[in-house]
């Protein structure tokens, strides 16, 4: 086949993977949507593998097939609690994929390069050989650039994904650790990696190229070891898009369209959603890259009052007595696999007549929008599942409101407290609820480290114990 | 310590501080119990069931308060019960620091400490101890009970064979403790009940126990009760006559009224005047809790039921808590109980009065031979302290057009710039650019700007389902391995197959589970 057919395939295949991201505006249409993104994506593989170029296709078959089974399984296998793992890893696969690609790019610019000189016909070699062999030197030299920054953002994506799938799993500690002298480290490392650019610019070496991926790899190691447990939100959303930038400018380097349309389209969705988990959480993004909360900035107010436990038969009684129920599901809830027991309760208050809903913090969870897939899976109706700006102005005629497992994303002192550490963070009113119920394993504070004073309020009930024991212990008593 | 309580000695009283259910408490906080036999009687406990929860039963008096190192009771000691008071005692009990001074000077003289449950700050913590609320609780309920006994109709409004009934119309003054319990009573019984209070912020509880709140036409700025720990402060002369106005205006129509109107320390406020009183009709009932303190009514009789001329009937009974003494005599003890329970840190049956806290320090008014009130201020603020937000004035109809053109330019400007600064920049690019690389690139910028466009419109709750859908066509790159596999050396071929393995995982991994979450999106 020829080039024209290849490249009509690559526009009907744009067209249908914008089509697939623009389907996820609402749950019916993304349904319909997810098969648009399947359909492009084969298009495009098809497309490529009987176009020019392109040699070993039994062996590129195979290989799609095992990577396809091993895939399958994958998906179907994972528990929902652990989504935000199999992204994070996800992208590291598709960071040392770009790393790969861009290596391979520039072994053909030096093989092109012998090959011309010895005075060869570079179309021997195959069309990316071709496309080279046309270049001209500034060409060769801007094809460099766009490589050299592919490679880089693939590797910093490699290890920044798996380090971020390594906290999210629990295998390297979630807290936020740097290697003694921080920023430095990679304020060096970047340095060094613009040096190699330039000498890599000068000479087309291998070894420039070679040692930028080590800094690119130690960058994504140190950035990420650096931020902490709780912003994973935005770490993930932000690999997502690097491994998009990784994409497009890969594809600039092969001068592919395709690629670099659905970079650009994958980089800015990351970006996009960098931003809402930031927005959320009231922060700059470069203050959560560079990992870990400021001090605060004066005299934070001293909380008053004390924490007032309650037991499940008393939780039961308010809840059995209420009219309106909003239950804040967080983290916690993810940790101790709860969502099937609040899925239980809520279908035992509704089946009462009783309007519950949730209410899901943008920054909930581990992922953006964590909670909302839990939930569906433990078969929670979406449509009582509610945004923040949805439902925050709800809480005062609420009868009870039920936090489970979240704290900063519910703490009052984010708008009292000009000093709080959070001040300004949008948070859940539930306080404004008549009354509060507050599931909680033991009386520490949140990510952030500061005080609840959500805790400490004359409604507010802490109901002490794992998440998912309390509600076993709590639901025979709802009738 | 040995807790004792002896019998009332006040004529009526039929309330007693212990119950045998809360000397149980008490025996856990390691305290003994005593009670003077019979004290319990006229509550409905008798002496078996306190001996059978481990009480001492005293035969008299005198022995009870020469045994006990702590007396509890419930009203104020008389002059013998003085006499018996002797150094390191404690005695708690009701006892007014104002009327009873004398007497307080004589038991602060004699070395005892004396614990003023009236004197409970009214904070949160302190709420569960607080005898005044549970008493006041007591008298509002027993209030709507008094009036529907004297009140020749029922409460709720009836269609039957025999006729149709018109429900009662109930006004509650003052919407106090006393005064949502009345509320909460009469709307239970099916009235129609309306509640009057000067602190506007107790409309919304008034409400929500299902009573309507009487609003007057009036532009001061009304006290907020916040400032004077909870409790209703004395009004300007012209809202009250605002007040007095819709009173008047009621008062032919409402059937019952439940005055509950109290100022700390000051003569009850006069709200239900004569002229009112003459208005209402032959039937109707006033139940005046404010009697002891001369009444919201002045023709009140403190503890008699009179029936004005024109056949209303005004009940000025004191004794509502003690009228329903089973009930009153559980809760205080209860009081009583968490009180001790405070008192007793450890729970080892030592007594260690700690005048830090602010809540023993607040009700002791005597303690280690001096007089100790009046308390400081407490340190932590009475109630919610609700500070007065402002309300955003509503805007003019010119002010928010001019703040909406405003808000255009300002988007227009930005925009205009952005896209300036964004044009300039593409064209510099396109400056020293090649003709192969300004290709590519316009198709780079325009992917961008529509992917902006079309991500902002993706539901919050899908944004897991897009990160893993954007994970599994970011792997689109496999087609720059696919490109290469098949031309070159060794390392190339390998370094392509392995990407084109990985990406094969990422492409099924990522469409698969896509597809699993959103299958689980249900509709209800």
């Amino acid at each position: 086949m020829d080039f024209g057919f290849t490249t009509a395939a690559y526009v009907v295949s744009a067209i249908l993977i914008i089509l697939s991201l623009g389907g996820l505006s609402n749950q019916e249409s993304a349904k319909r949507a997810v098969w648009y993104g399947i359909v492009g994506m084969a298009l495009a593989v098809a497309a490529t593998l009987i176009g020019p170029g392109s040699g070993f296709w039994l062996l590129s078959l195979i290989l799609i097939a095992g990577g396809g089974a091993i895939g399958y399984q994958l998906a179907t296998k994972v528990q929902m609690t652990q989504m935000p793992e199999l992204v994070a890893a996800m992208h590291s696969l598709v960071g040392l994929a770009a790393v790969f690609v861009g290596l391979i790019a520039h072994f053909e610019i030096g093989r092109v390069a012998g090959f011309m000189a010895a005075g060869g016909d570079p179309y021997e070699l195959g069309t990316f050989a071709a496309l080279i062999a046309k270049k001209s030197a500034v060409e060769i030299n801007i094809l460099r650039v766009e490589l050299f920054l592919g490679v880089f953002i693939g590797a910093v994506t490699f290890t920044g994904s798996v380090i971020a799938y390594g906290k999210l799993a629990g295998r390297v500690s979630s807290a936020a650790e740097k290697l003694p002298g921080g920023h430095m480290l990679n304020i060096a490392a970047a340095a060094v990696s613009v040096l190699t650019l330039v000498w890599y610019f000068n000479t087309g070496g291998f070894l420039p190229l070679f040692l930028m991926i080590l800094a690119a790899l130690f960058i994504g190691y140190h950035l990420i070891m650096g931020i902490g447990g709780a912003d994973m939100p935005v770490v993930v959303s932000m690999l997502n898009s690097y491994s998009g930038w990784a994409a497009a400018a890969i594809g600039f380097s092969l001068g592919n369209d395709l690629l670099i349309v659905v970079g650009a389209l994958v980089g800015s969705s990351g970006a996009i959603l960098s931003y809402i988990m930031c927005k959320a959480m009231n922060r700059s993004f470069v203050s959560v890259i560079l990992g870990g909360f400021g001090g605060p900035a004066g005299e934070q107010m001293a909380v008053e009052g004390e924490q007032i436990a309650i037991e499940a038969d008393g939780v039961a009684a308010a809840l059995n007595e209420a009219d309106s129920v909003i239950i804040i599901p967080g983290y916690g809830m993810a940790v101790a696999q709860a969502q099937a027991g609040v899925a239980e309760l809520v279908r035992k208050l509704r089946a009462q007549g009783k309007n519950v809903r949730f209410a899901i913090h943008p920054v909930a969870g581990r992922l953006p929008g964590h909670m909302n897939v839990l939930l569906a899976e433990a078969k929670v109706p979406y449509d009582i599942v509610m945004e923040m700006d949805e439902i925050n102005d709800d809480f005062p005629t609420t009868d009870v409101a039920i936090v489970i497992g979240s704290n900063d994303i519910v703490n009052p002192a984010a708008q009292d407290d000009p000093n709080s550490p959070i001040a300004g963070m949008p948070v859940l009113e539930c306080w404004k609820a008549k009354q509060v119920f507050v599931s909680k394993r033991g009386q520490g504070t949140g990510y952030s480290g500061i005080e609840n004073p959500l805790f400490f309020k004359e409604n507010t009930r802490m109901f002490y114990g794992d998440a998912k024991a309390s509600l076993d212990k709590l639901l025979p008593m709802i009738d | 310590m040995k807790i004792g309580t002896p019998k009332e000695v006040f004529e009526g009283e039929r309330r007693v501080a212990m119950t045998p259910e809360s000397a149980l408490q008490l025996q856990k906080l390691g305290h003994e119990c005593l009670i003077e036999t019979g004290a319990g009687a006229a509550s409905g406990f008798d002496d078996a069931a306190y001996a059978a929860a481990g009480v001492e039963v005293v035969k008299t008096a005198a022995a009870l308060w020469q045994a006990a190192d702590v007396v509890a009771k419930v009203r104020a000691p008389d002059d013998t019960e003085m006499k018996r008071l002797r150094d390191g005692q404690t005695l708690i009990s009701f006892f007014s620091p104002v009327a009873d001074e004398a007497k307080m000077q004589a038991a602060a003289k004699k070395g005892a400490t004396v614990v003023a449950m009236e004197m409970i700050p009214r904070i949160s913590r302190a709420q569960k101890m607080d005898a005044l609320s549970s008493m006041a609780n007591i008298a509002g309920y027993r209030a709507v009970i008094e009036a529907g006994n004297n009140f020749g109709r029922f409460f709720t409004g009836q269609i039957t064979a025999a006729g149709k009934v018109p429900p009662a119309k109930v006004l509650v003054v003052g919407a106090g403790v006393a005064g949502l319990a009345a509320i909460g009573t009469s709307t239970s019984l099916g009235a129609i009940t309306l509640a009057f209070d000067v602190r506007p912020e107790v409309a919304e509880q008034v409400e929500s126990m299902g009573a309507e709140f009487v609003y007057l036409d009036f532009e001061e700025e009304q006290t907020d009760g916040a400032a004077t720990g909870g409790y209703a402060s004395v009004s300007s002369p012209e809202f009250r006559e605002a007040q007095l106005a819709k009173f008047r205006e009621l008062a032919p129509d409402v059937d019952i009224v439940i005055c509950t109107a109290l100022i700390p320390n000051r003569e009850a406020p006069e709200l239900w005047t004569e002229d009112m009183v003459a208005a209402m009709k032959p039937g109707s009932v006033i139940v005046d809790l404010a009697a002891e303190k001369g009444g919201n009514c002045k023709q009140t009789v403190m503890d008699e039921k009179i029936v004005t001329e024109n056949g209303v009937t005004i009940i000025g009974y004191t004794d509502f808590p003690s009228r329903m003494g089973t009930q009153a005599s559980t809760l205080y003890s209860t009081n009583i109980r968490h009180l001790l329970t405070d008192l007793t840190p450890e729970k080892d049956g030592v007594i260690n009065h700690n005048m830090e806290d602010d809540v023993i320090r607040g009700a002791t008014i005597a303690h280690a031979e001096a007089v100790t009130f009046p308390p400081p201020p407490p340190k932590v603020a009475a109630i919610a302290a609700a500070p007065k937000k402002e309300t955003p004035k509503a805007l003019t109809p010119e002010e928010k057009r001019a703040a909406e053109l405003a808000a255009f330019k300002a988007q227009t400007k930005n925009q205009v710039i952005l896209l300036g600064v964004g044009g300039a920049l593409l064209l510099a690019v396109g400056l020293v650019a090649p003709a192969s690389f300004m290709q590519h690139f316009i198709v780079f910028v325009l992917s961008v700007f529509i992917g902006f466009q079309v991500i902002w419109g993706v539901a919050h709750s899908l944004h897991t389902p897009l990160m893993a859908i954007t994970n599994a066509i970011s792997s689109i790159i496999i087609l720059g391995a696919l490109m290469q596999i098949g031309s070159g050396s060794g390392l190339v071929v390998i370094l392509a197959a392995l990407s084109v393995f990985m990406c094969g995982i990422n492409i099924f991994g990522g469409f698969l589970v896509t597809r699993r979450m959103l299958a689980m999106f249900q509709k209800s």
